[in-house]
Parts: structure tokens; C-alpha cells; sequence
């Protein structure tokens, strides 16, 4: 008895495992494999899109190697939310990654995402990230509840104005 | 609330109770007939609709002879409502990576980089 959604305001899936402490999403983009690989782990792409929704997000530290690092900070109602976590593995088809929110210091999920090539320029993108409990994994589902949800939209306009599109 | 869904999705990891809620589905029964298929006491059982009564998934009608087990389907709202948001702010977070690819495959196109190699940095905002 799994949760699936999909609704009509795009295309990312999500399912949240009863059995064990992990959830899956998926979504489709108009990009190359390579291409959503660089906006991964180039900083100054990531920056752009990387959530908390809302939050000016800051990488601290950025070393996108198999083994490398990184940490990241976002300010959000003048309050700051920290991240950091380890490049386990950086391929061109895949990246393991472990993640830390420096509120909870003692929990760490192992976060899966591959890339398949689905032709002609598009790729889906698979994120599978696993807890270390289940109330790690019901903490995470739930921040979103304190986040406004228009504040992405927003942000989306402002890339939108600036003719990035 | 996030204690609840903590406690829904605690409660819904063992397979023994997920069945329970399954056959709920149908309809009310009682704890009889909810023990009946399985090969466990009726103090096992007992044990576990504690744990779905706890959160919120089951009740029990106080004043019946038979007590009979009552599906909360209100409470797999509020579960559906969590994941949906989650999903949202995901799309969100996706929608501008969109942008960000888009003002990628520009740049990527751009005369003199014909080879559709990508560049380090993209800076194309």
C-alpha cells in the first residue's frame, strides 16, 4: 500500500514507502542526461534551484567528486537552515549522496538519484532517498507544511522575467 | 500533527496491520473476525489494533456488545495531504531546475559551441 500522486501541475511523481523509511520520486525534463547531471553538481546551476522554496540558498562548501563534500545554508524568516552531507559517488548516470539537516545532527539519509535517457533530448530523473528512521523520513515529508507553497512559483517568475527561459 | 503521521506510518510498517486496515476497507468486524485468518493469539491482535487505534487509523464503538473495528479514512486524508504538499514543493524545486536547463540548452547552442558539448559554468542567467 503504497502513495502515488500525480496531478496536473507537472510531472513529479512521489511515493512514500510504508515498509521502510524511504521516498521515491520521479519526473521527467526536457535535457540530456549530461545536462541535468551538470545542474546537479555544478554549484552555480544548483544554486539557481535548490529549495527550501523561499530561502536564499548560499553553498558553503561545494567539492562534487566521488568523495567529495558539500554544505549549504538557507535563510528563511531570518532563521538559517544549514545542509551538509558527502558526494558518495558522482557518475555520469548516477549520483549517491548522503544529507544532513545540521538541525537534526545526528540523522542521515542516503540519497539515490539516476538518470535514464529516454530519447530525443529528454530524461527522467529517479531521487530515491532512504532514512535512518521513520520518523527522520515523516519529519522531512512534513517541513513543507511550515514553507509557504507560492514562494517557488515566485521564484520561478523572476527566472522567467529574466529571460533564462 | 507531525507525531500523528509519524505514528500513521509507524503503524502502517508492520504487514500484519496493513492487512487489518486492508480488510477494513469492506467494512466494520470485530476483533473476532479480524483475528480469524491469522495463526496469532487474539491478544496479539488486540495488540495491534492498539497501535492503529493509537493513531488514529481505527476506533472502536464504546457502547456495542460486539465493539466492531471502524476504519478513520479522514486520517489517510491528512497522510495524502503531507505527501501532496512534499510533492509540490518538489515540483516547485523541479519547475526551476526547468528554467535552469532551458537557459542551458542556449547557451549549449550558441554558435562556436556547436558541438553541443556542454560548458563548465553556464552562466546564462
Amino acid at each position: 500500500m503504497s502513495t502515488t500522486m500525480k496531478t496536473a501541475d507537472g510531472t513529479t511523481t512521489i511515493e512514500a514507502v510504508e515498509d521502510m523509511p524511504a521516498i521515491r520520486m520521479s519526473r521527467d525534463f526536457r535535457a540530456t542526461p549530461a545536462q541535468l547531471v551538470r545542474a546537479h553538481t555544478d554549484k552555480d546551476l544548483f544554486v539557481q534551484w535548490v529549495g527550501p522554496n523561499g530561502s536564499n540558498m548560499t553553498i558553503d562548501h561545494w567539492d562534487a567528486r566521488t568523495g567529495g563534500s558539500w554544505r549549504h545554508h538557507g535563510d528563511l524568516d531570518g532563521e538559517e537552515y544549514a545542509f551538509r552531507g558527502c558526494f558518495h559517488t558522482v557518475r555520469d548516470d548516477r549520483l549517491v549522496q548522503t544529507f544532513t539537516y545540521e538541525g537534526f545532527p545526528d540523522s542521515v539519509a542516503l540519497e539515490t538519484m539516476w538518470f535514464e535517457d529516454l530519447g530525443e533530448g529528454r530524461t527522467r530523473l529517479h531521487v530515491h532517498s532512504l532514512y535512518d528512521t521513520y520518523e527522520g523520513r515523516d519529519g522531512m515529508l512534513s517541513s513543507g507544511m511550515e514553507v509557504g507553497v507560492n514562494d517557488g512559483y515566485a521564484k520561478l517568475d523572476d527566472l522567467l522575467e529574466a529571460g533564462a527561459v | 500533527m507531525t507525531d500523528q503521521l509519524s505514528q500513521v506510518f509507524a503503524a502502517l510498517a508492520d504487514p500484519t496491520r496493513r492487512d487489518m486496515v486492508t480488510r477494513l476497507c469492506a467494512g466494520d468486524a470485530t476483533v473476532g473476525e479480524l483475528a480469524a485468518p491469522y495463526d496469532v493469539s487474539m491478544q496479539a491482535v488486540s495488540k495491534h489494533l492498539k497501535v492503529l487505534e493509537t493513531a488514529g487509523l481505527v476506533t472502536r464503538e464504546r457502547e456495542a456488545q460486539r465493539r466492531p473495528v471502524h476504519l478513520e479514512a479522514e486520517v489517510f486524508d491528512l497522510m495524502t495531504k503531507w505527501i501532496e504538499r512534499y510533492r509540490q514543493e518538489a515540483e516547485e524545486r523541479y519547475q526551476r531546475l526547468d528554467a535552469v536547463l532551458a537557459a542551458m540548452d542556449e547557451v549549449d547552442s550558441t554558435p562556436g559551441n556547436s558541438t553541443g558539448k556542454t560548458t563548465k559554468g553556464g552562466k546564462a542567467s
